[in-house]
C-alpha cells in the first residue's frame, strides 16, 4: 500500500503536478531534475512511514500510560502481524530500489558527445582543460576559476586529482563525484539553463579545503564556440601559452610548494 | 545442559568474598568485571564530555560565516578529534566496554567474564589508547587533522607530517586491540558461562545484542588494525600501499576503513538497541514483543552490515552501485522490525515514564529520523546529491544522538544496580527534555543546510552567508545538549549516595535484578529457576508468565 502510494506520488511528480520540494530544488541539468523527483518520491514515502510510526508511538504513550499497579496481559508474539511488518517493508524497499535504478542508469550513462572538459583538482584549486583547443583555465582557492560549458549539450567530464582526494560538487546540478588520485572518473553533464553556478570541493583535502571554490558558467553553444576561439588569437595564444606554462610550473613545483605551505602553517 | 531445575538453585555456600587490596590499589589491580565496567563507564563519560566540548567550539566557530575563534588548521584538528573521540573513545567503549561489562555476566548468571585478566588488559589498553590519541594536542604540529576517517593520501607523511597523526594511529591501534579482546571475552563468556537453564533463547535481548556485537567486532576490527599498520608503514617505512607514486591504490584505504567502518556503526548501535529493548519492556511491564524476531533482526542487521561498506564510497565512481544500494536499503527491513517490536512491547502495557523510559522514547523518535534519512543515502543518485554535505552530518548525528539518549537511559536504568543508589528523577526528566529538544534543534537545521549545499568540514563559509541562520539555530541546539550534560553531572553530585535503590527498583525482569545492588563479589548468592528469558519476573509474578501466541485471556470475573 505504501509502495503504491510512493509510485502514485512519483507519477504525480513526473507529470508535473505540484508536489512539495521537501527542501531540495530541481536544479539545472537533466539529471538533477530526475534526482529531484526521486528525492520527492523518497520524501513522500519517508513522511508516510515516519508519520505512521510516530502516530503509533504517540498513541501507545498516551493510551497505555500507567494507571496504578495493574499487570497487563503478557502477550509476546503475534506471528501474522510480525510477518506483515517484515514483508511490507521488503516490498517498499524493492520499490525504492527500482526507482533508484531508473534514475541512476540515466545519471551514470555516458552518451557520445564531442564536447569534453578535463577537470583536474589539486590542493587547493581547479584546472579546466578543453582538449582540441588552447583553452585552459586555472585558479586557486577564492580566486575561483570558471568552467565554461554549453547549454543543452552533453558535456563529457574527465575528472582527475593531482594529490589527495577532492570532491567535485555543484549544488545546482544535485551532483558530486570524487576526484581520486590515480583514477580517471568520467561523467556527463547536460545543463538545461544558462547561468553561473557555484561549485566547491566537498571532500576534506587539507588546510584550505573550505576555500577551494570554482564556478560553472553555462552559455549558449555559439557563445561557447566564441569563447573557445578567443584562445586562438595571437594575444590570447600568448596568454594561453603563458597560462599553460604557469600550470606546468605549478604542477612541477606542486610538491615542494605544498610541503612549504603545510609546514609553514604548523 | 539442564533446561529446567526442580528447585531454586541455591549455592551450597556463599560466594567467595573479595580479598586483596582496597582503594586505588584495588582499582589498579582488579579483575572484577563490575569494577572494570565502572572504570570503562567513567572513562567513556569523560571522553563524551571532552568530545562534546570540542563540538561546542566547532559550533561556536560556525556561528558566523567568517568565524575567527580558531584558525583553519585548528578547525581541522577540532572536527577530526571530535569525531575520533566520540566514535573511538566514547561510543564504542561505552557500548561494549562499560554497561556490557557490568551487565552481561550478571544477566546470564555468571560470576565474572570468562577471561578476567584479559578484561583488565582491555581496559588499560583503552585508557592508554585514549591518552595516546588525545596527547596529539600537545605536540608541536597539533593533533591529527585529516578527519576521523583518515583518508589516504591526505593522511600520508607528505600531506600530514607531524606526531599528531602518528599518535592518532597509535591510539586507534591500542583501542582497537582493546575492542578485539573485549569481543573475545564477551563471546567466550556468553557461550560458556551461562547459568544452568539459561539457553540461548532465554538470554535477554541485551545479552543477545552484545553477542552479535562481539562477533562483529571480531570480524571487523582486525581489518582496521591491518589498515592502520599499512598506513603507518606508508608514513614511516617507505611502503607505497596507498600512494599512486609507488604503484599503490589510495582508494584501497577507503575500502579497508569502511569494511571496518560500517560494521562499526552497528557495533556501536546494537548494544544501545539492546538497552532500549530491555528498558521499554520493563517500564511497560510486559515481555519483549516478538523476542525471537528481535534476535533474528539483530543477526540480519549484523550480516547485512558486512556487505554495505561501499555505500560510503558511491561518489568514488569505482564501486558497483546497484549491489551496495540494494544491500544498504535492505538493512531498513530488520531495523523496521525492531522499531515495530518496540512499539508492540509498549502496546497494551502499563507505561511508567521514568527518566530511563523517557530517554528510551527519545531514542525511538530520534533514531527514526536518523534511520529514515539513512534510506535516502542508500540510493546512489540521492547520495551523489547529498554526499559530504551537512545532510550526511545531520543523518549520522541523529543516529548517534539517539544512541546518546539510549546510553543515558541505560545509565539511569542500570546505574542503581551497580552503584546501589538511584539518580534524582526530577533532574533526570529536566535533563531529558534539554537533551531531546537540543538534539532536534541541533540536527534538523543541518539537514536543510546540506540540501542548500553546505559541505561538511568547512571552517568558514564567506561565499554563502545565508547559511548563517541555520548554523546559529544548530549552535543553539548544541548549547541545549551541553546544558543537559551539565545537568547529568549535577545529578551525579546531588544523588551521591542519597537514594538507596534496593535490589529491584524497577520491577526488572532479568537476572541482574535478582541479586543485590551492588552485586556481591561473583555476583549471586542464589539463582531463581531459569525457565524463560524473564527469570526474575517469573519468580516475582508467578501468575503472569508470558502468553504464547493465540492464547486468549479470560475476561476478569
Amino acid at each position: 500500500m505504501l509502495a503504491a502510494a510512493g509510485v502514485v506520488a512519483g507519477g504525480l511528480a513526473l507529470s508535473g503536478c505540484t508536489v512539495p520540494s521537501f527542501g531540495a530544488s530541481p536544479g539545472d541539468t537533466t539529471s538533477s531534475r530526475s534526482v529531484f523527483h526521486l528525492w520527492q518520491g523518497f520524501s513522500i514515502g519517508a513522511l508516510i512511514i515516519g508519520g505512521l510510526v510516530v502516530a503509533l508511538i504517540v498513541w501507545a504513550v498516551v493510551r497505555y500510560r500507567r494507571h496504578g499497579e495493574r499487570i497487563p496481559d503478557q502477550h509476546q508474539y503475534h506471528i501474522p502481524l510480525e510477518m506483515t511488518y517484515t514483508i511490507v517493508p521488503i516490498l517498499i524497499v524493492l520499490g525504492l530500489f527500482a526507482a533508484t535504478m531508473v534514475v541512476e542508469n540515466k545519471e551514470v550513462a555516458n552518451p557520445r558527445t564531442n564536447v569534453r572538459i578535463d577537470v583536474n583538482a589539486f590542493q587547493w584549486g581547479w584546472k579546466f582543460t578543453y582538449p582540441g583547443s588552447n583553452a585552459v583555465v586555472v585558479g586557486q582557492t577564492t580566486q575561483a576559476p570558471t568552467m565554461v560549458m554549453p547549454v543543452d549539450t552533453n558535456v563529457h567530464i574527465n575528472l582527475t586529482s593531482s594529490d589527495v582526494v577532492h570532491g567535485f560538487y555543484v549544488k545546482a546540478f544535485n551532483f558530486s563525484r570524487y576526484a581520486l588520485p590515480g583514477v580517471l572518473n568520467q561523467f556527463t553533464l547536460r545543463a538545461v539553463a544558462t547561468g553561473t553556478f557555484f561549485g566547491q570541493c566537498t571532500q576534506l583535502c587539507g588546510l584550505y579545503h573550505s576555500l577551494m571554490w570554482f564556478n560553472v558558467k553555462v552559455v549558449t553553444p555559439s557563445q561557447y564556440t566564441a569563447w573557445l576561439a578567443s584562445f586562438h588569437g595571437s594575444a590570447a595564444a600568448t596568454a594561453a601559452a603563458a597560462a599553460a606554462a604557469a600550470v606546468r610550473q605549478q604542477t612541477s613545483s606542486l610538491v615542494p610548494t605544498k610541503l612549504a605551505t603545510t609546514t609553514g602553517t604548523h | 545442559m539442564v533446561d529446567v531445575l526442580e528447585r531454586p538453585a541455591t549455592l551450597a555456600e556463599p560466594p567467595h568474598e573479595a580479598h586483596g587490596p582496597t582503594g586505588l590499589l584495588k582499582w589498579l589491580t582488579t579483575t572484577d568485571h563490575k569494577v572494570i565496567g565502572l572504570s570503562y563507564t567513567v572513562t567513556a563519560v569523560i571522553m563524551m564530555v571532552i568530545g562534546g566540548a570540542l563540538a561546542e567550539i566547532i559550533r561556536a566557530q560556525l556561528a558566523s560565516p567568517n568565524g575567527t575563534l580558531v584558525s583553519l588548521a585548528q578547525f581541522n584538528e577540532l572536527f577530526t578529534m571530535h569525531g575520533s573521540v566520540m566514535i573511538y573513545l566514547f561510543a564504542g567503549p561505552f557500548a561494549f566496554g562499560a554497561l556490557a561489562n557490568i551487565i552481561v555476566p550478571i544477566q546470564i548468571g555468571a560470576p565474572d567474564m570468562a577471561f578476567p585478566r584479559l578484561n583488565a588488559l582491555s581496559y588499560w589498553l583503552y585508557l592508554t589508547g585514549a591518552i595516546t590519541m588525545l596527547s596529539g594536542f600537545f605536540t608541536a604540529g597539533g593533533a591529527a587533522n585529516f578527519g576521523w576517517v583518515g583518508y589516504a593520501p591526505l593522511s600520508n607523511s607528505l600531506n600530514t607530517p607531524g606526531a599528531g597523526a602518528d599518535l592518532w594511529i597509535g591510539g586507534l591501534l591500542l583501542t582497537g586491540f582493546s575492542a578485539i579482546f573485549t569481543g573475545v571475552n564477551l563471546v567466550a563468556t556468553i557461550f560458556y558461562l551461562r547459568a544452568p537453564g539459561m539457553t540461548m533463547f532465554r538470554m535477554p535481548i541485551f545479552t543477545w545484542n552484545l553477542l552479535v556485537t562481539a562477533i562483529l567486532i571480531l570480524l571487523a576490527f582486525p581489518v582496521l588494525t591491518a589498515g592502520l599498520i599499512m598506513l603507518y608503514a606508508d608514513r614511516h617505512f617507505g611502503t607505497h600501499i596507498f600512494s599512486v607514486a609507488g604503484g599503490g591504490v589510495p582508494v584501497l584505504w577507503q575500502h579497508i576503513f569502511w569494511f571496518w567502518g560500517h560494521p562499526e556503526v552497528y557495533i556501536l548501535a546494537l548494544p544501545f538497541f539492546g538497552m532500549v529493548t530491555e528498558i521499554i519492556a520493563v517500564f511497560s511491564r510486559k515481555p519483549v514483543f516478538g523476542y525471537k524476531g528481535m534476535v533474528f533482526a539483530t543477526i540480519s542487521i549484523a550480516a547485512l552490515s558486512l556487505g554495505v561498506w561501499a555505500h560510503h564510497m558511491f561518489t568514488t565512481g569505482v564501486v558497483l552501485l546497484p549491489f551496495f544500494s540494494m544491500m544498504s536499503l535492505l538493512i531498513a527491513v530488520p531495523t523496521g522490525i525492531k522499531i515495530f517490536n518496540w512499539i508492540g512491547t509498549m502496546w497494551r502495557g502499563e507505561i511508567w515514564f521514568s527518566t530511563a523510559m523517557l530517554m528510551a522514547l527519545g531514542f525511538l523518535v530520534t533514531f527514526l529520523i536518523g534511520g529514515l534519512t539513512g534510506i535516502y543515502l542508500a540510493s546512489p543518485p540521492l547520495d551523489f546529491f547529498t554526499h559530504d554535505t551537512y545532510f550526511v552530518v545531520a543523518h549520522f548525528h541523529s543516529v548517534v544522538m539517539a544512541l546518546v539518549l539510549a546510553g543515558m537511559a541505560g545509565l539511569y536504568y542500570w546505574g542503581p544496580k551497580f552503584t546501589g543508589y538511584l539518580l534524582n528523577e526530577t533532574i533526570g526528566k529536566v535533563q531529558f527534555w534539554f537533551l531531546f529538544v537540543g538534539t532536534q534543534v541541533f540536527t534538523l537545521p543541518l539537514y536543510l543546510l546540506g540540501l542548500r549545499g553546505m559541505p561538511r568540514r568547512m571552517a568558514v563559509y564567506p561565499h554563502d552567508p545565508q547559511w548563517q541562520f541555520l548554523n546559529d539555530l544548530s549552535s543553539v541546539g548544541a548549547i541545549l545538549i551541553g546544558v543537559s550534560t551539565l545537568l547529568f553531572v549535577a545529578n551525579l553530585v546531588v544523588s551521591w549516595k542519597r537514594y538507596p535503590a534496593g535490589d529491584n527498583p524497577w520491577d526488572g525482569q532479568t537476572l541482574e535484578w535478582f541479586t543485590t545492588s551492588p552485586p556481591p563479589h561473583h555476583n549471586f548468592y542464589r539463582l531463581p529457576p531459569i525457565r524463560s528469558e524473564r527469570p526474575t519476573w517469573d519468580h516475582n509474578h508467578p501468575d503472569h508468565r508470558a502468553l504464547p501466541h493465540g492464547h486468549r485471556v479470560e475476561a476478569p470475573e
